[in-house]
């Protein structure tokens, strides 16, 4: 394994200082100057951010059974694209992830990509049917990092609480995409002015929040802990604020799409913009990034979610839901959120890195002699325009095809290897 | 003058451009009363492609196409390769490969014939897509306002029915905003969009008080499913409360046009008296369906 020297770079975790960083064997050695040290590679980070390397907990991999979408290499590859060093995969795949067998495929599917780290989450019930728990104590042992019925939400109050609480058992993360299907319906945007101007059926914002607001009175009753998955509405901020005020052990995250984009952009019935749960208004978006700023908001996640050019090319309401994520999320954060003025670099990492690694319980990384060498470089400066053809990994479903962004990965290395 | 590819909704179009539609329709009613044969698209094909089956819409735009001259073909989902499965893009590219000149689609998904238009050459004319818009419904709807009144300018239009799911109401707002009417939308709540106050009409639940100086009554087809998904409780209900009778239409405008777009559910939108009196202009309707799909065909494929 060669060793690595990034010079003069602004050195980001908790704090921002310029030093150089020397990499080896896998490892930060020394940070501070290095101009002594003679490395196999040399980066110069000038103006340049080095920071942890980006932990996603919620992707869409879609092996095994999709591949037509996306495999495993494909998108651990454009994750190392964007700066994720770590990604937590949903299990609905076909099969759906929730035996040990299926947690070893993925696991080692990553392993044999060497691209960035993967990480299984598994189903809460067993064939993601929303009826018997699967054997959470076991999956965890094989190696998932969460459960989650992603996609296919547990609608059954009674099931949903059982799962809560045997976790809470063996302290496991269930994260839930909060969706009350009876109110979202054959719904395709939000509902709201602009799916009335494009006459496309709504999803009322309160399926969602009905959902969060059902899992943080089951987690709150049974002093279990519950992550909200791809919060999008001001409503669902506010439920979680007020349960954190309450001591609720809740967490939950958004994706980038939900600060940083409205649905206006379904009025050309762009199917990439066929998102679940759906874009919504600038008014929610302004709540999001308020939620961040407030820490009520503990993540961003990607919901980075390919699929094949056919499946999205065709009439909006027979569109899959998703756009993918990896490669433009961390410059959307910086555009909308750091360069703004929102939030600064420390707490971006907190959000893009350090918080999902601990709700995963994964490795923190601090950019510290002795730590492991999962970072990434990230140029501010640098403005570029997303072009979804050029983006790796099979998806090419981007939202962003077009829009021009402030700041880009520059370099991302996993395990003290330089993979991009 | 207007001329684009496609017509695909009145949302995005001028009142300059639904004007010109208006305009050239007058002589188009004429030679199409008058029984006589034109040419102006001799040579032209003119497919219809339905995803949802109307009869009415159908031949009206088959009509229309033949008295102009056209060849027609019609694509039925039930008898093609729709139905193995041939998707709406492909089908499309098809048809150019057959020279078609303009395809009329109907489509229970909105935007599809944006869909459709982005990937073929031939003209494409939205005959109704999903919620969104059914524009030649709405030109035929101002061409009788026309003829009736001399003008839209002014005119107080109240749709009263299922507005949440109705491409006619859609259309109808978007165009009489343009042309400086006032439209007036009447319905139960579950009935109506979110935020259709910003299409650009007024909102009620009253239809008494909406149908005060009203020009124009126009009932909007309410289809059992809904009753069924629970949007309202019972037909009955719905008569009695949103209904188009007699004793409201002769007691509050009484010289009010009546329309509807039809297939009319008698004794729902309207009272079977309502729909057969001398107010109503669902006949004359039909008559000029034919006459503006003449003039829109014209104007997108004719004499190129």
């Amino acid at each position: 394994m060669g060793s690595i020297l990034i010079k003069n770079g602004t050195v980001t975790d908790t704090s921002e200082s310029i030093a150089d960083v020397y990499i080896e064997n896998g490892r930060i050695a020394r940070v501070g100057d290095c101009s002594d040290v003679r490395a196999d590679t040399v980066i110069d980070a000038s103006g340049k951010y080095v920071m942890p390397g980006l932990v996603d907990m919620h992707c869409h991999l879609r092996e095994p059974g999709f591949e037509h979408k996306e495999t495993i290499a494909g998108g651990a590859l454009s994750a190392v694209k964007g700066g994720f060093t770590s990604i937590a995969c949903m299990p609905n795949t076909d099969p759906v992830i929730d035996n040990p067998a299926l947690v070893h495929y993925v696991i080692t599917r990553g392993e044999e990509a060497g691209y960035a780290r993967v990480y299984p989450i598994a189903c809460i019930t067993k064939g993601m049917k929303g009826e018997e728990l699967t054997e959470m104590a076991t999956l965890k042992k094989a190696g998932a990092v969460a459960f989650s019925d992603d996609g296919r939400p547990v609608s059954d109050s009674g099931v949903m609480r059982n799962a809560l609480e045997y976790a809470k058992t063996f302290n496991l993360l269930i994260t839930d995409h909060t969706e009350e299907k009876s109110v979202s319906g054959d719904g395709v945007v939000n509902e709201g002015v602009n799916a009335t101007i494009a006459g496309l059926r709504g999803i009322n914002r309160a399926a969602e929040e009905i959902g969060i607001a059902r899992d943080i009175v089951l987690a709150e009753s049974l002093g279990a802990k519950v992550h909200i998955a791809h919060v999008s509405t001001a409503g669902g901020v506010e439920l979680i604020r007020e349960a954190k005020e309450r001591n609720v052990k809740v967490t939950c995250e958004t994706c980038p799409h939900y600060f940083s984009a409205t649905d206006e952009e379904i009025l050309s019935y762009n199917t990439n913009a066929k998102i679940n749960p759906p874009l919504r208004e600038q008014s929610d978006c302004e709540a999001i990034i308020d939620g961040i700023r407030d820490g009520t908001i503990d993540v961003i996640a990607t919901d980075h979610a390919p699929h094949s050019a056919g499946e999205k090319n065709r009439e909006f309401d027979l569109a899959p839901f998703g756009t993918v994520g990896f490669e433009t999320a961390l410059s959307l954060a910086y555009t909308y959120l750091v360069d703004p003025g929102n939030i600064d670099m420390p707490k971006l990492v907190k959000l893009m890195s350090h918080n999902p690694a601990k709700l995963l319980g994964l490795p923190v990384v601090y950019v510290k002699p002795g730590a492991m060498a999962d970072l990434v470089i990230f140029d501010p400066a640098r403005e570029w325009t997303v072009k979804a053809d050029a983006l790796s990994g099979k998806g090419r479903n981007c939202l962003y095809d077009g829009w021009m962004l402030k700041g880009k990965v520059m370099h991302t290395i996993v395990g003290g290897m330089l993979k991009c | 003058m207007f001329r684009k590819k496609d017509l695909l909704g009145l949302k995005d179009m001028t009142a300059e451009d639904i004007t010109d539609i208006l305009d050239r329709t007058v002589s188009m009613k004429e030679a199409f009363v008058g029984g006589r044969q034109l040419d102006r698209l001799s040579g032209k094909c003119v497919a219809t492609l339905f995803y949802e089956n109307s009869t009415r819409t159908r031949n009206s735009f088959e009509t229309a196409a033949r008295v102009l001259g056209a060849r027609t073909m019609s694509i039925s989902v039930a008898t093609s390769s729709v139905q193995k499965g041939e998707s709406l893009i492909d089908t499309g590219k098809t048809l150019d490969a057959l020279r078609t000149d303009a395809i009329v689609i109907r489509h229970s998904m909105a935007g599809a014939p944006d869909l459709l238009a982005a990937n073929v050459r031939a003209s494409v004319i939205n005959a109704g897509d999903g919620m969104n818009e059914h524009p030649t419904q709405s030109l035929l709807d101002l061409f009788t306002m026309r003829e009736k009144f001399g003008t839209i300018k002014g005119l107080k239009v109240v749709l009263v029915g299922d507005v949440k799911h109705s491409r006619v109401a859609r259309s109808n707002i978007w165009a009489l905003s343009k042309l400086g009417a006032e439209a007036v939308v009447v319905a139960p709540y579950t009935l109506l969009p979110r935020g259709v106050e910003e299409l650009g009409c007024e909102v009620s639940t009253d239809i008494e008080e909406a149908m005060i100086g009203a020009n124009v009554v126009m009932g909007l087809r309410i289809q059992r499913e809904r009753q069924k998904a629970g949007l309202f409780p019972s037909l009955a209900e719905y008569n009695a409360e949103f209904g188009i009778t007699a004793d409201r239409l002769y007691g509050i405008c009484e010289n009010a046009l009546v329309m509807h777009p039809g297939p009319v559910n008698r004794g729902v939108e309207l009272s079977g008296d309502v729909a057969d009196s001398p107010n109503s202009a669902i006949n004359e309707q039909v008559t000029n369906g034919v006459a503006v799909r003449m003039a829109v065909m014209d104007m997108l494929i004719g004499g190129r």
